[in-house]
């Protein structure tokens, strides 16, 4: 049985190394598709709606299609068809410069009816809202879940608080924003370069869409600049570059806008919640309440995790969508989760503030996490936790401190359906090549540390090909946090099968036994005689004409799911200009095994910031007077940089020597933990986010 | 964009003549580019010609004597905020021009181009959206959303200007020098910005044919402090919430003299004649400060969503007052 041996034998394993891929993105030398340029290649892009509703009454191309240099100019609705948000496609044009392009865009005639809309959860409401699905009054039917006995639990009650907590719409901001570059090398084969997190799930649908046969589709993800959950598919915006490149019979590409990006590329749903719950005086939660929504823009799946990470026995929550004319929601980083955190971890801290508990304290009682419980305790420690204010808000001086602290959880145990190969040449050199994708999460890395560390090589030493269908082996998309420990035993097979074949041929040579034989540093020897030892090129040198090219074979020993995480987090607040300043996050977040620990805490950063980010800034702001978005770009729809960013101290929290992933979990416990943290420095409970001046000075100004 | 043509600058008379024939947005003036470009890029100007004025010889630099300072037009943000004498005697106008945007566009971004750039306005930066300042029937801050709208003079346009360093400027009592066909004038700073009752599509003084060429800020007193608060909801790049530009002639903890400019709170920078009443003559401290705060913020009018801008700027005068006579 396959294990990954102990810490101490590993030479690899766990420890920090460098990505393989980084001195080429610091360099510019890392192509992403947005640099892929064929020979030939035209210049496609989208119109858009401008209006949240609207009935198509005529499209005209000809103006579009008569500018010199356009190739081709396609309709992507037709009269009659409803625009239901901003930002949906109307056409596409494909021409020989990106400028003809845009101005062709603006020769497409278009008239439009437009309709009532809603874009807010308020608006599509209201009672005399029109109604814009299939959903009586804009809502979907609720999902309502009870378990235990809520009356007995409000009865057991001591002290019960009542609040309402709101998250905006984020959105991902994938800094490469969505796209493809679509190539037929003849009418019946596909090459795409696609900024995407499953090579695969794209692979197939343009198969699917385009009828051909999905081997005579090949999908290239060489880098990508992050999806977070929103690039999954082709989308409308790759099925239109391909039909560009199959009508024009030249390779197209289409890169989304940033204001494309906000507005139709996916974004995380907001949450309302009403929250009704109870604690019994010795700290106990007795009861949990909560009727709840959000909106996914024109689609569902507007879900969030309520109750979360705390166990509560008598519970009933209700929960349903709200239909608003905006861009569909996708997979975000952890979907549900933090904003499910973020009402969770305050009203634990409102639960425990009645209770005149400390808040660490109430979380203990009702955390049944063994793997948290000790991290409460180390990072408690690491952010010194006994400074903060018992009274909330008592910190003198304009500038007030104060400290929070927020829980989540994750699975991340990967699954089936990766196939993999290793292969030793007989110049010594290894590749390994697996369909996966390295969407920024160094998986590429954390397969040559496998591998390396299984051979004696070095991790530079070993070819790792990624991101590409061509070699026809599978892997799943990244999402979940499911890439390395779907990945990661495959490869840790395939690398062992390889070495068996190897002491095979070596075996003879150094007349042993093959199961006497060992790696070194770039040697093979014999473990009862040390002295007996190859060199690596040696060894392989025994091939011949021949390679060992070996196979793997997902191993469950090999990985495990589920994963539990805190925060804690020091802010200091300006009372005067209502500006909060992170000054430090301490993220302990068990990982299971981490292959390469740089990463891992690289994981854990990016996820702080992210989940900083949702607390403190990030809002996609809809317009109720025009139905638009007023900051669909990068000015008013702020994300954090290099002053938001406070000391980030990733605690890789070892509990176990199994694989598992770790891309989502980190930005869950930021948001509670800030958001906590806000109201220890100034004795007012903010509870919408993002945290911003004017929420915070209002807030001040109510309790004054 | 829509195309144009590229003329470079050869003497100011040739760009005066060659804007005398154009009324407003047919033949424009690039410098920095910094606003510009993205006014074209979003087709929210469709200029047929832009003239580059970075070829125009010997508008792009500083003097200092001891009368005061000479900044030319083309002089880079980033110059004037790096520039020692600026920093030592200008303290006010340095910290402004080094609060603006990112090492990039300071780098690019030139002092008549933030004088004269456009709001930020999300409506007005929306092609889309057809508002009264680009000739439309309504403004959309007054019924929407205007978390960043004025809460001073906006009747009935309620951008904010954008500028860090004019209200710097005017803090400091600066002129700047026209060049128009008829030759040149000098005006205060102050008088070169307009409010939208008088013109709600211009947001300063200049007809189309006119450029700026020089601004001339006076040496202040020994005894001046200067500095500039600009509150943000992001460190950088970001525009204010509110600033406020204050120059004050201290002795020991009185102050003698007051002059405090607000940014992004008004259409125009916003001198507050009540906060620098508040504050002449007095021993400044708390009561003052926090009186001075008040008087400033009396007859604001805040819309919907921007009632916050009044707390906030009544708090940064205070804090700039203190801040003035503190070591």
């Amino acid at each position: 049985m396959a294990s990954w041996g102990e810490a101490s034998q590993s030479r690899l394993i766990g420890k920090r190394i460098s990505r393989l891929s980084g001195k080429d993105k610091v360099t510019g030398k890392a192509k992403y598709t947005y640099d892929i340029n064929r020979p030939g290649m035209l210049y496609a892009r989208i119109l858009r709606s401008d209006v949240a509703h609207a009935t198509v009454m005529d499209i005209d191309l000809s103006q579009a299609e008569a500018l010199p240099g356009v190739k081709a100019v396609i309709p992507l609705t037709e009269a009659g068809r409803n625009l239901r948000y901003q930002g949906q496609e109307i056409a596409a044009v494909a021409a020989e410069t990106d400028d003809i392009a845009k101005d062709a865009l603006r020769l497409i005639y278009v008239e439009l009816e437009e309709l009532p809309f809603v874009v807010t959860e308020a608006d599509a409401m209201a009672e005399d809202a029109p109604q814009i699905r299939d959903w009586e009054g804009n809502q979907s039917n609720p999902g309502v879940n009870e378990q235990g006995d809520i009356e007995a639990g409000f009865k057991e009650a001591a002290v019960t608080v009542e609040a309402t907590y709101h998250t905006p719409v984020q959105t991902h901001v994938c800094l490469e924003t969505h796209g493809n570059v679509t190539e037929w090398t003849d009418d019946q084969n596909l090459t795409v370069w696609a900024s995407t997190q499953a090579v695969f799930g794209v692979r197939n649908d343009f198969a699917r869409r385009f009828e051909i046969p999905a081997n005579q589709v090949r999908v290239i993800t060489e880098h990508m600049g992050g999806g977070f959950g929103s690039k999954f598919g082709p989308g409308v915006e790759g099925h239109t570059a391909a039909q560009l490149s199959r009508i024009t019979g030249q390779p197209v590409k289409l890169m989304l806008t940033r204001r494309a990006e906000h507005l139709v590329a996916g974004n995380r749903p907001s949450m309302t919640q009403h929250v009704k719950a109870g604690a019994s005086s010795d700290g106990r939660l007795v009861a949990y309440d909560m009727r709840g929504y959000g909106t996914g823009g024109i689609s569902s799946g507007a879900g969030f995790q309520a109750p979360y990470v705390y166990h509560v026995e008598n519970r009933k929550t209700e929960r349903f969508n709200v239909a608003t004319n905006a861009g569909n929601q996708r997979a975000m980083r952890a979907p549900g989760h933090p904003q499910g955190a973020f009402a969770m971890d305050s009203l634990m801290d409102e639960l425990a503030e009645k209770l005149g508990m400390n808040p660490l304290e109430f979380r203990r009682i009702n955390d049944s996490s063994e793997v948290r419980q000790a991290q409460y305790t180390l990072g408690a420690q690491e952010i010194g936790w006994h400074r903060r204010n018992t009274i909330p808000g008592s910190g003198t001086g304009v500038k007030k401190r104060g400290m929070g602290v927020g829980s989540g959880q994750w699975g991340g145990g990967g699954g089936r359906g990766t196939q993999a190969r290793v292969t030793i040449n007989a110049d010594g050199t290894v590749e390994a090549v697996t369909g996966t994708q390295d969407i920024g999460t160094g998986i590429r890395t954390a397969i040559a540390i496998i591998v390396a560390e299984e051979f004696g090589l070095a991790p530079t030493d070993i070819s790792v090909k990624v991101g590409d269908s061509g070699p026809g082996l599978p892997s799943g998309g990244s999402g979940g946090s499911q890439t390395t420990a779907s990945v990661a035993p495959v490869i840790k097979t395939a690398a062992m099968a390889a070495k068996q074949k190897l002491f095979e041929h070596v075996a003879p040579l150094l007349k042993a036994p093959v199961d006497d034989l060992r790696v070194g540093t770039g040697t093979i020897y014999v473990a009862s005689d040390r002295t007996n030892t190859v060199t690596w090129n040696q060894a392989t040198g025994l091939l011949g004409q021949e390679s060992i090219s070996e196979g793997g074979e997902w191993d469950q020993e090999l990985r495990q799911g589920g994963v539990a995480g805190t925060q804690f987090a020091e802010v200091e607040v300006d009372t005067q200009t209502g500006h909060v300043q992170v000054l430090k996050i301490v993220a302990v977040q068990d990982c299971g095994l981490a292959i390469n620990r740089l990463t891992t805490e690289s994981q854990i950063n990016g996820g702080v910031i992210m989940g900083l980010g949702q607390t403190l800034l990030e809002e996609r702001i809809m317009d109720p007077q025009t139905g638009r978005m007023l900051n669909a770009n990068l000015e008013d729809y702020k994300v954090p940089g290099t002053y938001e960013i406070p000391e980030i101290k990733s605690i890789v929290f070892d509990t176990h020597r199994k694989v598992t992933g770790v891309g989502e979990p980190p930005c869950i416990p930021t948001l509670g933990a800030i958001a906590n943290a806000v109201y220890n420095a100034i004795g007012v409970r903010i509870r919408e986010l993002p945290i911003t001046p004017d929420k915070v000075l209002t807030a001040l100004a109510e309790k004054a | 964009m829509e195309k144009f043509s590229y003329v470079n600058a050869t003497s100011l008379k040739q760009v005066t003549s060659l804007l005398s024939d154009s009324g407003w947005g047919e033949i424009m003036m690039i410098a920095g580019g910094t606003d510009l470009l993205a006014e074209l890029k979003e087709y929210i100007e469709t200029p047929k010609t832009l003239i580059n004025l970075k070829t125009l010889p010997g508008m792009d630099s500083i003097s200092a004597d001891a009368s005061g300072l000479k900044i030319g037009a083309l002089t880079t943000v980033a110059e004037i905020a790096m520039h020692p004498t600026i920093q030592h005697h200008y303290t006010v106008l340095a910290q402004a021009a080094a609060s603006v945007a990112t090492p990039q566009i300071r780098n690019v971004g030139t002092l008549g181009g933030n004088l004269c750039q456009r709001p930020r306005c999300w409506y007005y930066r929306d092609e889309t959206v057809s508002c009264l300042k680009k000739g439309g029937d309504l403004c959309y801050a007054v019924e929407g959303l205007s978390k960043y709208h004025a809460i001073f003079g906006g009747d009935p346009v309620y951008i904010v200007h954008p500028s860090d360093i004019a209200p710097a400027l005017i803090a400091l009592n600066a002129s700047i020098k026209i060049v128009g066909p008829e030759g040149e004038k000098t005006i205060k700073v102050e008088e070169f910005f307009t409010l939208p009752a008088a013109n709600p599509f211009r947001e300063n003084v200049l007809e189309p044919n006119e450029i700026v060429v020089e601004v001339h800020v006076p040496k202040p007193n020994p005894n001046t402090k200067s500095l500039y608060l600009k509150a943000r909801e992001k460190g950088a790049p970001d525009f204010a919430l509110a600033s406020v530009a204050g120059v004050f002639e201290v002795m020991g903890r009185t102050c003698q003299a007051a002059s405090i400019v607000l940014g992004g709170v008004a259409p125009a920078p916003w001198r507050s004649t009540d906060a620098e009443t508040a504050l002449t003559g007095k021993m400044i401290n708390d009561s003052v400060s926090a009186k001075a705060g008040e008087e400033a913020v009396k007859n604001a009018q805040p819309l919907n969503d921007n009632e916050y801008k009044v707390t906030l700027t009544q708090n940064l005068i205070s804090r700039a007052a203190m801040m003035a006579v503190s070591k």
